[in-house]
């Protein structure tokens, strides 16, 4: 215990100003460099404002006015609000049933689940269409994104049901409220931040979309885009359309901080207790029969088109020197991109982690809502930026890596967050207070702490730029195939066969992402009974 | 007439046995605490109560009605027994009023919140949302939510756990007063010995799925049966002893009996550290000691002592007035009356 006269007998006074000084030098070096970082991430938005101008004020409004834009608005929202909705009934349906009750196989039916997340949405889109000729349009867009998008409903609420804390859900039992009522008025709302989440994403995703819906020939903004600028040039409306694209996102952003708004967590104290799970008894077998449905049309599908067109393309020709190529330049932008990302979400990541400070969560916010960028957007602003500016980089290798880092940036933060938050609070203090610099603090002790985090992260990051589409189409170097773009060429013009094996190989190269994925949003197996 | 009874109960976590064989019986309006460590198995019994848990074997009844008796049991939602956890678990979606609302018909709800706000001392605040109260407002809200469909058993665990000492007493000391006043039957869960001594009218000491031995808090604390029991229940000094007529026959001389008679002859008397008394100089029974360690509690001194005399343990525990420097050599005696323990 220390008495007051202690703690003056130790005499802070001396030790005050050389400890003050460094400190602020620590954070002064931190700070400029995350903002900077978060200012290119940014920057994105910027060039898409700054090319609309261009467009001056009567263009814009001609262009506005016209009909296209209302039938775009139409096709886009009346999809979003069909999707949307079905994931979110699938999404926490499914995790209900696998957090909640007794089915059989709960760890089996949860990898089931989430792995559709690890077939491209294109390439969902390319075996609907290869097998069945009437999936196209507005229903054919409803089922392939649908299938494709309900994990990302489903992993957050998956999670926040098995993270959740029981004891509100059984007070609302011992208050005479039934199972149903209590699902209803009490799990439903306290699910709602994750559920509001997981369908941000889904929209989001539903915005930037080309590649599944320039398949089933639905037009949506994104595809219009595509249009606009690869086949008509047309530079001044392609940046309109994408602004009003970035409205949209953005719109969607806010609409979901209303939603998962007034649900601040109050606990203190106490370990959350997982809920014992209900019991389905009868309703078991309908239950494990409309998961199977949804796994065999969602996983099922794919696998199937895949298989077949494997077999029957490899009675043609198997173009092998084109998919190692296609596979090693995809591997190497990726990597590439993953490395840079990871680099430039570490001081961010720090800069939030450290200072809980206002200024330092606003810095990470806007990091974040880059993530509502559609990926068409980032490209065509990269064009523009390279064309105005860097005019030697157009099309050039550094083009396509920028554009990745500046896609997947906020994966990259995420995933730099969620080791830094493994990470004890106070380590770096205690280093500190034993005498050690703060280079050599981030060199001995926090770095080492987050390698395994940074690890994932570059695998995150890599692995879902290896089934990059849409950017890549726009920025890759002249002559330079990814194993989506060779994909592209070839379902263009209906070689399915030929196709397969690039699909294939990027579904083989998302699985390791979507397990990983799924690990950090539900935790090791056997890690919360 | 029986509120709450408990009889033979068993229950088990998967394959591994964790309550063998309860038996507690909680008279209709009285105050109950089931004390004990952690991993003893009281959550499991609390549970079991309110019916997240199942019996293997045995009876609950509440108010002569069998809730659960290892086959078939009554879902939670019509046993009419409310819940209040260890941190409030507020609705945190909820306004305060919604939340002590929940468990009531529409019609029935408005009068009744305002009812009970100004019960547990929050009057104006049911606009508050859960995030907006303090720890101890939260936990009076958790009460008050509980006690609105006016349960015919209330189940506290560790309500106060997670409030600072002084609110912990305070809030303590309210809700027992509510409870009273309300005449609501409950079962207060602790490991703190204070909470159960000062809150209940019965207390039941749990160990090892097992009741060691339940009574008035005054009977456990000064006629345990064991001398597990004396040590859950505040700090003892166990010295050997020899039972002869109305007294015992110990180190620091003839003590008289709580309970003259029937005694084993061999046995502990439990001399609770108040029982102590330190002096500087010899006096009549008293054995010389060495003060080794010294804690100021505020309103008085917890000694440390090692006994320099044969027939005593190797550390004594007792409650002095004034300070003992450490190092300092003392005279400890006793005072009676002490109570006997068999010699385990």
């Amino acid at each position: 215990m220390t008495t007051p006269a202690q703690t003056t007998s130790v005499g802070t006074t001396p030790v005050v100003g050389p400890r003050l000084r460094r400190r602020w030098r620590a954070t002064g070096l931190l700070a400029p460099v995350a903002v900077a970082v978060v200012a290119v991430v940014a920057s994105p938005l910027g060039f898409v404002i700054a090319q609309a101008a261009q467009a001056g004020w009567d263009q814009t409004r001609r262009l506005l006015g016209r009909p296209l834009i209302a039938t775009l608005l139409w096709h886009t929202l009346s999809l979003a609000a069909a999707v949307t909705l079905a994931t979110a009934v699938l999404g926490f349906g499914a995790a209900y049933l696998v957090e909640r009750t007794t089915l059989p196989g709960r760890r089996a039916w949860t990898v089931a689940l989430a792995l559709p997340l690890a077939v491209p949405e294109f390439v969902r889109g390319y075996s609907w269409v290869s097998l069945f000729r009437s999936v196209h349009g507005y229903w054919g867009a409803v089922l392939v994104m649908t299938c494709s998008l309900y994990p990302l409903v489903f992993l957050p609420v998956a999670a926040a049901l098995r993270h959740g804390d029981a004891a509100a859900e059984e007070v609302s039992r011992s208050l005479g409220r039934g199972r149903l009522a209590t699902l209803w008025r009490v799990t439903l709302p306290l699910t709602r931040p994750a559920l509001a989440g997981g369908v941000l994403l889904v929209s989001l995703y539903l915005l930037g979309e080309y590649g599944a819906f320039a398949m089933l020939r639905y037009t949506t903004f994104a595809t219009a885009v595509f249009t606009q600028y690869k086949l008509g040039f047309d530079a001044a409306s392609a940046s309109l359309l994408t602004l009003v694209l970035v409205a949209l996102a953005l719109l969607l952003v806010a609409l979901e901080a209303w939603a998962g708004r007034r649900t601040r967590v109050t606990r203190h104290g106490a370990l959350a207790r997982p809920a014992p799970p209900a019991r389905l008894g009868g309703w078991t077998a309908p239950a494990l029969l409309a998961l199977a449905a949804l796994v065999g049309v969602s996983l099922g599908v794919p696998l199937y088109a895949l298989t077949y067109w494997l077999i029957k393309g490899s009675s043609t020709t198997l173009p092998s020197a084109s998919v190692l190529g296609a596979t090693l330049a995809t591997l190497g932008y990726a990597l590439g991109a993953a490395l840079v990302a990871t680099a430039a979400a570490v001081p961010v990541a720090l800069y939030g982690w450290r200072h809980g400070t206002r200024p330092a969560r606003a810095v990470e916010r806007v990091a974040y809502l880059t993530r509502a960028l559609p990926g068409i957007a980032v490209a065509l602003s990269v064009v523009f930026f390279a064309v105005r500016w860097a005019q030697p980089l157009y099309q050039q290798p550094p083009m396509l890596i920028l554009g990745y880092v500046l896609l997947f940036f906020p994966l990259a933060l995420t995933a730099v967050r969620a080791a830094l938050a493994q990470v004890p609070p106070g380590v770096e203090e205690a280093a500190r207070s034993l005498g050690t610099r703060p280079l050599a603090v981030l060199g001995r002790i926090t770095l080492p702490l987050v390698l395994p985090g940074l690890g994932a992260a570059v695998a995150m990051v890599g692995l879902t730029a290896s089934t990059e589409l849409t950017a890549t189409l726009l920025l890759r170097p002249t002559g330079t195939q990814t194993l989506a773009t060779q994909f592209w060429v070839y379902t263009s013009g209906l070689a399915y066969g030929a196709a397969a094996p690039y699909a294939a190989l990027m579904v083989a190269l998302s699985v390791p992402s979507v397990l990983l994925l799924t690990r950090r949003n539900l935790g090791r197996p056997g890690e919360n009974q | 007439m029986t509120g709450l009874s408990v009889v033979d109960l068993h229950a088990a976590h998967g394959r591994s046995p964790v309550l063998h064989g309860i038996d507690l019986t909680v008279p209709d309006g009285a105050l109950a605490c089931v004390l004990g460590p952690s991993g003893c198995g009281k959550s499991t019994l609390l549970r079991v109560l309110a019916g997240f848990h199942p019996a293997a074997a045995g009876q609950v009844l509440l108010h002569g009605r069998v809730l659960d008796d290892g086959r078939s049991r009554l879902a939670p939602e019509h046993r009419g027994i409310g819940l209040v956890p260890q941190d409030g678990a507020l609705f945190p979606h909820l306004s305060v009023a919604a939340n002590i609302g929940f468990g009531l018909p529409r019609s029935r709800r408005r009068a009744r919140v305002g009812e009970l706000l100004d019960l547990v001392g929050l009057p104006g605040l049911g606009e508050r949302r859960p995030h907006q109260l303090s720890g101890g407002q939260q936990q009076r809200v958790a009460l008050a939510r509980a006690l609105a469909p006016r349960p015919r058993l209330l189940l506290l665990d560790e309500p106060f756990a997670a409030l600072d000492a002084t609110l912990r007493a305070e809030l303590r000391r309210e809700v027992a007063a509510t409870l009273r006043q309300s005449g609501t039957t409950a079962v207060l869960v602790t490991h703190d010995q204070d909470e159960a001594l000062s809150f209940a009218d019965t207390v039941a000491v749990l160990r090892d799925g097992r009741i060691a031995q339940a009574g008035t808090p005054h009977e456990l604390y000064h006629r345990p049966t064991d001398a597990a029991v004396a040590t859950v229940l505040g700090e003892a000094n166990l010295i050997p002893a020899e039972a002869k007529g109305v007294e015992a026959l110990t180190a620091f001389g003839p003590l008289p009996l709580v309970t003259p008679g029937a005694t084993p002859t061999a046995a502990l008397a439990l001399l609770r550290p108040g029982q102590l008394r330190l002096t500087a100089d010899p006096v009549d029974g008293a054995a010389p000691a060495k003060v080794i360690g010294s804690d100021f509690r505020g309103h008085d001194h917890r000694v440390e002592l090692r006994p320099e005399a044969p027939g005593l343990p190797d550390v004594l525990i007792a409650s002095s007035d004034r300070p003992w420097p450490v190092g300092s050599e003392t005279y400890v005696s006793a005072t009676g009356p002490v109570h006997l323990l068999p010699e385990s």
